[in-house]
């Protein structure tokens, strides 16, 4: 780990903070990821299209960098399809009951110093590391 | 329509960054959250990153009296800590752990991520569903029971 190699999650942080303060100023939302696609998948939600825009954003966001950087795409950890679903299930959930996931807790939510956010945030990055220390080296990194 | 702009370049911003940062390699995020293996501080950076600008712009956009393309702010206002928060943050914590996805990097991945990402994305938008259809099926419950007692 060098400092040169710090560089872009730094940059790539700095664009996330800019994005959630853009969204805030311009559509006065929390730019919160599980809430803006959880949102679109109820009934009565508030500002559909402005939750379906920003959605559609960060697809575009993928397919057009995609070919510049392929190797950002990569997923090389071993994962059966049934780790993943369970994975997928537990993420889905899991930021729904606690209403915000790493964007809207850990991002949005730190810069407001919302107790709340804290309290999510310390327990998923605990939860967090406890599971990826399980696959890891109790399972033997693969699931 | 210029909101719908605006939320499109957030969006596209938002993605942006979550490509340059690392964050849709899940060994990446896993390799933040395992502690006791080669640890990558990466995840950390990029929260820090993300703080260093959203803190200080959100306290000058939090000034004014609404947002430029809307009448009114949304912002969270709940302070109380229930079991439903800790609950929650802690199975998403599980889920993020083992597949090394969280919902933005998901949503970013889906379509350029192979068939690991589009499972994982399913997978998630089935788990907020669940969540949605347990919650209608409690509220109506409760508006049953107070039917009920009313009506008695």
């Amino acid at each position: 780990m060098t400092l040169q190699s710090l560089l872009p999650p730094l940059v790539g942080g700095m664009l996330i903070g800019l994005a959630a303060s853009s969204y805030l100023l311009f559509n006065g939302r929390i730019a919160g990821i599980s809430g803006i696609v959880g949102g679109l998948l109820q009934r009565r939600t508030q500002e559909r299209h402005w939750r379906a825009a920003f959605v559609v954003g960060l697809v575009l966001a993928g397919l057009l960098l995609v070919p510049v950087v392929p190797d950002a795409f990569v997923n090389p950890l071993s994962r059966s399809t049934g780790a993943l679903i369970v994975a997928g299930l537990l993420v889905g959930a899991g930021t729904r009951l606690g209403n915000g996931c790493t964007s809207g807790h850990g991002v949005c939510g730190l810069a407001r110093m919302s107790p709340r956010s804290l309290t999510s945030v310390l327990t998923f990055m605990g939860t967090g590391a406890a599971s990826a220390f399980a696959v890891n080296h109790v399972l033997g990194g693969a699931l | 329509m210029k909101g719908l702009i605006t939320a499109a370049l957030s969006g596209l911003v938002f993605g942006a960054g979550l490509v340059v940062s690392g964050m849709t390699r899940p060994d990446v995020v896993v390799g933040f959250l395992d502690l006791l293996g080669p640890w990558d501080p990466s995840l950390g950076v990029v929260m820090v990153g993300a703080l260093l600008v959203h803190t200080p712009l959100r306290r000058v956009i939090d000034h004014r009296t609404a947002p430029l393309c809307s009448t009114s702010f949304s912002r969270p206002t709940r302070r109380d800590i229930d079991g439903r928060l800790v609950g929650g943050a802690a199975l998403f914590g599980v889920g993020w752990g083992l597949a090394g996805y969280c919902p933005g990097p998901a949503v970013v991945s889906a379509l350029p991520g192979g068939p690991k990402a589009i499972t994982f994305v399913a997978a998630m938008l089935g788990g907020m569903l669940l969540v949605h259809f347990l919650d209608g099926f409690a509220a109506t419950r409760v508006a049953r029971t107070a039917a009920a007692e009313a009506g008695r």
